[in-house]
């Protein structure tokens, strides 16, 4: 890299040509091209007249680094690099005496600048701003040149090219903190409420928290009550607990909390803002019935649905119900179960032929049945945001060599947990659906979809299908004296407290456990009975089992709309389309996107006990800005150089935020930044063509010192 | 250093995705070639098209600017408008008789650290492949 400090002049000109065929942008090219370390580097609002001193600390962070390159030698090469006026190195640079290394020198040396040389500024970048900023400087004069995760890390074994690496990623760093300027965070109001998307045992336990803590809570749920995936459960392991018992008190609770906003049969629509001033828009779809209380506000006092259920009685409009997985029949106006909470029955439009029999039924006194309603739009303004949207199972006829779709007796196991419940189709009875008969002889294949590397299904575990079928063991055994289980398994993995406990009771309960994943289910056409293929991995011998009934552990996978959600929230997706964490470890609840939380599956797999702890913590985490009652920005916004902006105009249709526009100042036409709404990405600064736009801590002539002081070794 | 050429990558990457999934291949230890140096931005919009010239006319062998999946953005759009002028570039490139193939840009998101380890190794192949730039042929 040195070596080509001599042919500058001559790039120079090459340079020039290049940009010859660009006319309207070769003035800018020449004012960047000499770009002047620390000295004229002219922003606005600031001056930077002292020379700038940067001092570079190297670390080892114990061997992660120190293990793969030549510390000594990088130390060495940067005392060399422009505006350098102290280097120094530490075993772990983010230890309390690393950076009290930082702080000494700062003082000692009167540097301006501070490089950290070390791991990922996504990791310790706070870290070492409070420690610049203790030493008695901007924590945004600070730089980090990322020398671990991009560099030790992913070059183990080339000493020498990892060496070479971190002098240059120093000297770019070096370049890059010559020029930086003092920034102020702006600190930002935070509106005293937030919501919750996704009324599951997630979405209710965060907003009863949150409602709990104080905080006015918007509880959006699609559906038309609350309760989501563990309503439809029957039990759950491993204590056995009615699923229903101990979620309708929360449902209750969730019903009647004074601070929870609950918008049932309601999608979230457009989201702008930021953390603290979130303007979300929900969609109230139109459900035909009045609550009491809008009943009241058009004046029929008294009136509204009280949930009777007469108009049910009298719907001609006969629907499969989603609920039961379509496994027992509702009318066009409808209630999921019987204890839904709200209490409310909802018209499906699309099935409605709007006879008017409902509203006869309803009568005049109550008259809570609009057949007109539309859908409506309400916005709302949150300081922050709980995503809890949960999952859908995984359509698993795909896997067609278990024929479920096309054998009658092949079921999934949420319609296992509804032929089993007490509330179900069957009123608890489990039948084979081919015949009605009670089956026998009952096949469990757990990892249907799931630890499956075809292709078809998911790579991922889905977390609760062993448990989940242990307990159907259970229930069958209890229920049906003399049914045998079949359970054909891969691994048992029963993870949790009191969850290897219940795989032993199982076992002695006596279900049948065949190590192996299911080949193929042949039908008898006859009887209806199922063969089920497989291997006994563990006696190796194949098996074909002759059984009454199917349950396949259907695999879990993102709800379809997950794309529509993260886009409206700027959240993003891990590789499997689980909505992703802000770090796996460490933050688990958080998102990329300040102010948006995550909780429950939609971040992935996990069972009821995991779900309901990852919502309490994101309803302490989503509630944290809200108490403070101020958040503090990243000052990256945009600002306007004005004698360079010509007014043309550009940036501002470029500006996703609608954060930049154009005045009149002395007679012309310039820029203005609203800096509460620019979130700092740079795409203005990208285009402008005069050069006009200044990205704080991004800024051009920033950006283009480090890509001179990589290709033209530090000389500019 | 060795006696074989060592290509001079610039890597231009967002904040949000791309450098976040070269994190990840580092704590998932997946090794690829060191010939690449990274600048961070915010977010792919901010790059000019300058940016890529400005490195070329520096000397840089190839160019990789990485962002986020379309529709993925941090800042919704802004990988879209780099992409956009990116094409610029490649075409201007082209123009002046500059192999296009040393400008490449990807988009690797946060959770696909093993895919940005495939995209340098394949960058840094394929700049191997074409040799020294020629704007540093003549010095």
């Amino acid at each position: 890299m040195v070596e080509k400090k001599k042919t500058t002049t001559k790039k120079t000109e090459t340079k020039k040509q290049d940009t010859k065929k660009e006319a309207p942008v070769k003035q800018e090219v020449k004012k960047q091209a000499p770009a002047p370390a620390a000295k004229a580097v002219a922003a606005p609002g600031t001056t930077t007249k002292q020379e700038a001193r940067i001092g570079v600390f190297i670390c080892h962070c114990g061997t992660n680094i120190a293990g793969s390159m030549d510390i000594p030698a990088v130390q060495e090469y940067a005392k060399t690099l422009p505006n350098v006026a102290y280097v120094d190195n530490y075993k772990y640079m983010c230890s309390m005496p690393g950076q009290a290394v930082i702080s000494k020198a700062v003082k000692d040396n009167h540097l301006t600048g501070v490089v950290v040389s070390a791991c990922s500024p996504r990791l310790h970048e706070p870290t070492f701003r409070t420690a610049t900023k203790e030493a008695g400087i901007n924590p945004f004069r600070f730089e980090m040149a990322n020398i671990r995760e991009q560099n030790s890390w992913v070059h183990m074994h080339d000493r020498e090219g990892s060496t070479e690496k971190a002098k240059d990623a120093i000297r770019i760093a070096v370049a890059k903190a010559a020029l930086l300027q003092d920034l102020f965070p702006k600190t930002v109001p935070v509106e005293k409420a937030a919501m919750v998307v996704g009324a599951g045992v997630a979405g209710m336990q965060a907003a009863l928290d949150l409602a709990a803590a104080g905080i006015k809570t918007y509880l959006v749920e699609s559906d038309t009550s609350i309760g989501g995936r563990m309503s439809q459960l029957d039990k759950t392991f491993p204590t056995l607990d009615c699923s229903q018992c101990i979620l309708t008190p929360k449902m209750v609770d969730v019903g009647r909390a004074t601070m929870i906003d609950l918008m049932t049969y309601t999608e979230v629509d457009a989201v702008e803002g930021y953390i603290g001033n979130f303007d979300v828009t929900v969609r109230k779809k139109a459900r035909g019935v009045l609550t009491p209380a809008e009943a009241e506000a058009r004046g029929i006092v008294g009136g509204g649905c009280n949930g009777c259920g007469d108009c049910e009685a009298v719907c001609p409009v006969i629907k499969p119900n989603e609920f039961e997985v379509g496994m027992k029949p509702r009318k066009a106006i409808y209630i999921n179960h019987p204890q839904v909470v709200p209490l409310l029955y909802t018209i499906d439009f699309n099935t409605c032929i709007k006879c008017g029999l409902c509203v006869t039924a309803c009568g005049p006194e109550k008259k809570a049945i609009d057949l007109e309603s539309k859908d409506e739009f309400v916005k709302v303004k949150v300081g922050t945001v709980i995503l809890a949207t949960g999952y859908d199972i995984f359509p698993i006829e795909n896997k067609q060599e278990w024929g479920y779709k096309r054998y009658d007796n092949v079921i999934t196991s949420l319609e296992f947990e509804r032929l089993i419940c007490a509330s179900g189709p069957t009123g608890g009875h489990l039948v084979r659906p081919s015949d009605g008969e009670t089956p026998m002889r009952v096949a469990f294949v757990l990892c249907a979809g799931s630890r499956d590397n075809t292709g078809i299904g998911k790579p991922y575990c889905s977390r609760f299908c062993c448990m989940y079928s242990l307990k159907h063991a259970h229930q069958i055994t209890e229920k049906i004296p003399g049914c045998i289980p079949y359970i054909f398994y891969m691994d048992i993995r029963s993870f949790g407290k009191a969850y290897e406990e219940f795989y032993y009771r199982i076992q002695d309960e006596g279900a049948k456990f065949i190590r192996g994943r299911v080949a193929n289910i042949l039908e008898d056409p006859k009887t209806k009975n199922l063969h089920v293929y497989a291997d006994d991995t563990l006696l190796d011998r194949p098996v074909d089992m002759e059984v009454d009934l199917v349950v396949l552990a259907a695999a879990i996978q993102p709800k379809v709309d997950t794309n529509r959600t993260r886009k409206l929230f700027g959240v993003s997706c891990s590789q499997d389309g689980w909505l992703l964490e802000a770090h796996p470890k460490l933050n688990p609840c958080g998102t990329t996107t300040a102010g948006v939380f995550l909780a429950g599956v939609c971040q992935g797999p996990k069972d009821i006990p995991d779900t309901v702890a990852q919502a309490e913590g994101a309803a302490s985490a989503a509630s944290i800005p809200i108490h403070k009652g101020e958040v503090e920005l990243e000052p990256y916004f945009a600002t306007c150089i004005e004698e360079k902006c010509a007014g043309c105009g550009m940036c501002v249709n470029l500006c996703p935020y609608s954060a930049l526009s154009l005045v009149e100042k002395d007679g012309r036409q310039v820029m203005q930044v609203t800096e509460a709404k620019c979130k700092g990405c740079g795409t203005c600064g990208g285009f402008c063509p005069g050069g006009a736009i200044w990205m704080n801590h991004f800024a051009t002539p920033q950006i283009v010192a480090q890509i001179d002081a990589f290709l033209l070794g530090g000389e500019q | 250093m060795s006696d074989a050429w060592k290509p001079k990558i610039l890597g231009m990457v967002c904040n949000w995705c791309s450098y976040a999934g070269a994190d990840l291949a580092g704590g998932g230890r997946i090794q690829y070639p060191p010939d690449i140096r990274i600048v961070r931005v915010m977010c792919t919009g901010r790059l000019d098209a300058l940016f890529v010239l400005k490195a070329f006319a520096d000397g840089a062998d190839g160019v990789l600017i990485s962002g986020c999946h379309f529709g993925d953005c941090h800042y919704l759009e802004g990988n879209y408008k780099a992409a956009k002028r990116m094409f610029m570039v490649k075409r201007l490139m082209k123009s002046i008789g500059l192999d296009d193939r040393r400008f490449r840009m990807t988009f690797v998101s946060a959770s696909e650290g093993a895919k940005w380890a495939k995209v340098v190794t394949n960058v840094v192949d394929t700049v191997k492949e074409l040799g020294p730039s020629p704007l540093t042929e003549n010095k």
